[in-house]
């Protein structure tokens, strides 16, 4: 008889925590962040298609569907760890043939030379490009993610990828890269004597 | 718990510090000095944290002492104005006041001597007026908090509810700079006045003024004006009760920090990314102060500041006012600057927190503080760096009890999660563990780096989150788009159909009109056999019926006489007994044959044996 109450007591406490875990399953239930969300947040979002897709959430796609990670240009190298990190796969060297992780550009229309044919507007990923037909047309630099997809269908070939400019407010401590600027001191002796006599 | 701070009130302690040489005699022992006019002033668009505002004059223009030049933007920043009246000659790229030594848009403005004034609107009366409008009008006088950052003071006071006690900051603790200590000197009594007007703005209970203890000559001119203000307004006797209480804090490297002063007056620490206002604290420059009695009660904008101008370099070091925009290159010249070795340093700033210049035409800005030329032997340069020896001393010198060692391995590692763990954030980049380090180790670089490098990423995330958004927004758009223009072709394409079918039920209905009565009747016909055949189905049916049933009939009949022609196969099988009757006879009479052919070959052999015989007989003859 006594091994029959253990039986039952053991599945009685089966059956309650089962009854517990079932209902927390449900009640409590967290929706996970999928996969291709989490890839496409580490994309850079620049929709260049140098990976091979058409834009960033295609690429993260592919990727959970088993794609090589190397093949962001504009991520680089810091993308594919971060990538590799997450899939926990191995982090492979940036692919060559899909570009070289390159200074950050924007795109620049050289305004006089536009014909508004809104070539460029069509083929912009993202939109930041403003104009009309036959209006001239210019690229809202702060949107530009500088995927060079407009530089192709210009029919005159205004359109410049230029470097992006540091601005001070995001400069990075590069103190090694300041042009070093040997204060002259006759000059500064020059300019005193010059104040002084006026 | 509010706090209560009086004069005997116990004082605190933060952790870490250091005690460098503090040098600020001799350019503390004269009186701030008023050089003549600049030549030129370069006065950069941007001087505050926070976006440049828009400009509101052009080249050639000739403008007035303390008109504004821009207007602020759209993050509702702070116009910047000219320092003297003159000619606008340039707008152009000019070095900022900066360490990366960058250019960016500055105003080129040529004084023309006279220093008139543009119409200043002092507010008489401050209780008249709301306090939004009195901090609009800070805002339009540009006035900046003058103690690091240039944080603008209206946001700051308007951002700050609750305030139990503001803090006004004179302690100075760099080694060098002796421009607050100097303004404390001269200006206690505007000084005071400018905090209780900042206590007035800020509702705040009560008022701090806190001076480090190597400053006993500001302290005595802050106390004396405290008493004087004391014994003259009688009539703010709500004030009078809450007086400004001077707080004479020890000497120690960096007492001045926000963060530090505050726990050393309360014994509180600002919470991890707080603010000061989360505690109910709120702490602001005593330049700062004594710009805000000068905007309130004289209507002047940030016009000029002390700056010190100091180091081994400088003949007479000393402090200055100095309009915002002077060429630091000016004011050492009028110090009696020569620079003593090749590699002149000047650092903009302390020896502790500054920066190296490249260009000495950058101009004085807002948070210009000192300006230091030290020689070689005074400051020695930066000397090669070596490996950490894990030591601790940095650990020890932190002010804000973070880990500079691990922070400078993870910092090197570019593991920026481990430092965002680590709260790099907090780090006040005072440089004092950078100070202490025996191994020379640049450790607030690398911090600085980092720094820069976590909020690039930051920058870069948002970024790509808009450019995301702006991706998709696109998609969706072109998708509908797409959808529109089918549903477009579609209804097109019903139209058409819609178009046709009138068209020729209007060529119908004309034809009932008689002129094609042929048409008509053909058509009727042809309706009328239609009807015909369908009503002449039901009896065709029967009809078909009746065929098929023949038709299987005459099938069966057929079978039938198939299976007669079968039973008609004893002629085939008379048939093939004459054949076998035939094979029978053609193999009898085969077999007879070859038995009379065998009987006549054994016929033919005898007698062939015999003459075979007789020949050989005749050849052995022969």
């Amino acid at each position: 008889m006594s091994w029959f109450i253990g039986i039952m007591a053991l599945a009685t406490i089966a059956l309650v925590a089962g009854l517990i875990l079932g209902f927390a399953a449900i009640r409590f239930r967290v929706e996970s962040d999928p996969i291709v969300e989490q890839i496409d947040n580490l994309l850079p979002q620049t929709q260049c298609g140098q990976c091979g897709y058409p834009g960033c959430r295609p690429y993260a796609e592919a990727i959970a569907n088993g794609d090589e990670l190397n093949k962001c240009p504009p991520g680089g190298q810091a993308t594919i760890d971060q990538l590799a990190d997450l899939l926990g796969r191995e982090a492979k060297p940036l692919d060559e043939a899909h570009g070289e992780e390159a200074q950050k550009t924007v795109a620049v229309i050289r305004e006089d030379e536009c014909i508004g044919c809104t070539k460029c507007i069509q083929a912009c990923p993202v939109d930041a490009i403003l104009g009309a037909a036959k209006q001239m047309h210019t690229v809202i630099a702060d949107e530009c993610t500088g995927c060079d997809l407009c530089v192709e269908p210009c029919p005159v070939d205004c359109i410049d990828m230029v470097p992006v400019a540091t601005k001070p407010e995001r400069w990075k401590w590069q103190l090694d890269q300041i042009p070093v600027n040997v204060i002259d001191a006759s000059k500064a002796a020059s300019a005193e004597s010059a104040s002084k006599a006026s | 718990m509010a706090i209560d701070i009086s004069a005997t009130s116990k004082l605190w302690s933060f952790p870490g510090g250091i005690h460098p040489p503090e040098r600020k005699a001799p350019a503390n022992m004269t009186a701030i000095q008023r050089f003549p006019l600049p030549p030129v002033l370069f006065i950069p668009l941007r001087q505050h944290a926070g976006e440049p505002g828009e400009l509101c004059v052009a080249v050639g223009d000739y403008v007035l002492k303390g008109q504004p030049l821009t207007i602020p933007g759209v993050d509702n920043g702070l116009p910047v104005h000219a320092s003297t009246s003159g000619t606008i000659t340039a707008i152009q790229q000019h070095p900022l006041n900066h360490p990366s030594g960058l250019t960016g848009l500055t105003l080129c403005l040529e004084p023309d001597g006279k220093d008139a004034w543009y119409p200043r609107q002092p507010i008489a009366n401050i209780d008249a007026i709301s306090q939004r409008e009195v901090l609009q009008h800070l805002q339009a006088m540009g006035i900046a908090g003058l103690g690091g950052a240039g944080f603008p003071t209206a946001r700051k006071v308007a951002g700050a509810r609750n305030i139990d006690v503001l803090i006004i900051n004179g302690v100075e603790c760099e080694p060098y700079i002796v421009s607050d200590d100097r303004l404390m000197r001269e200006h206690a009594g505007e000084i005071l006045a400018g905090s209780l007007l900042l206590q007035k703005l800020t509702s705040a209970k009560q008022l701090v003024i806190a001076i480090e203890d190597n400053k006993p000559e500001a302290a005595a001119a802050f106390a004396a004006a405290i008493h004087d203000s004391n014994a003259t307004d009688t009539d703010t006797t709500e004030l009078k009760g809450a007086a400004a209480v001077l707080k004479i804090v020890p000497t120690r490297y960096p007492s001045g920090g926000e963060k530090q002063l505050i726990q050393i007056l309360t014994g509180k620490q600002v919470p991890v990314r707080g603010l000061p206002a989360d505690i109910g604290i709120l702490m602001q420059n005593v330049g700062t102060a004594f710009a805000v009695a000068r905007a309130i009660h004289h209507g002047e904008p940030l016009l000029e500041r002390v700056v010190t101008i100091t180091g081994e370099a400088v003949h007479q070091p000393g402090t200055a006012w100095a309009l915002l925009g002077t060429p630091i290159e000016y004011l050492l010249a009028q110090s009696g600057f020569r620079a003593q070795e090749k590699k002149q340093r000047v650092i903009m700033g302390g020896p502790m927190m500054g920066f190296t210049v490249t260009n000495l035409q950058i101009p004085v800005i807002k948070t210009t503080n000192c300006i230091l030329a030290p020689s070689q032997k005074e400051l020695a340069p930066a000397e090669a760096e070596m490996a950490c020896i894990r030591c601790g001393a940095c650990e020890i010198a932190c002010p804000a009890s973070l880990l500079p060692q691990q922070l400078q391995w993870l910092a090197k590692a570019k593991d920026y999660d481990g430092l965002k763990q680590h709260n790099l954030a907090d780090c006040i980049e005072c440089g004092a563990c950078a100070y202490v380090c025996p191994s020379q180790i640049p450790l607030v670089q690398y911090y600085r780096q980092a720094k820069a490098e976590i909020r690039e990423q930051a920058i870069e995330q948002q970024k790509a989150e808009i450019a995301r958004q702006r991706f998709e927004a696109r998609q969706a758009r072109l998708e509908r788009e797409k959808e529109e223009r089918l549903a477009k072709h579609k209804k097109a394409a019903e139209a058409r159909k819609a178009a046709q079918a009138a068209q020729a039920a209007r060529q119908t209905e004309s034809s009932t009109d008689g002129e094609q009565d042929p048409v008509k009747a053909a058509l009727a016909r042809v309706k009328a056999k239609k009807a015909q055949q369908d009503r002449g189905v039901e009896p065709a049916k029967s009809e078909q019926k009746d065929a098929v049933a023949a038709a299987v009939a005459r099938a069966k009949a057929k079978k039938a006489e198939r299976d007669a022609n079968a039973e008609s196969t004893p002629a085939t099988t008379e048939k093939k007994d004459a054949v076998a009757a035939a094979v029978a006879r053609a193999k009898a009479k085969k077999a007879e044959r070859e038995r009379l052919a065998k009987l006549e070959a054994e016929n033919i052999g005898d007698s062939e044996n015999k003459q075979n015989a007789t020949n050989n007989k005749g050849n052995e003859n022969s």
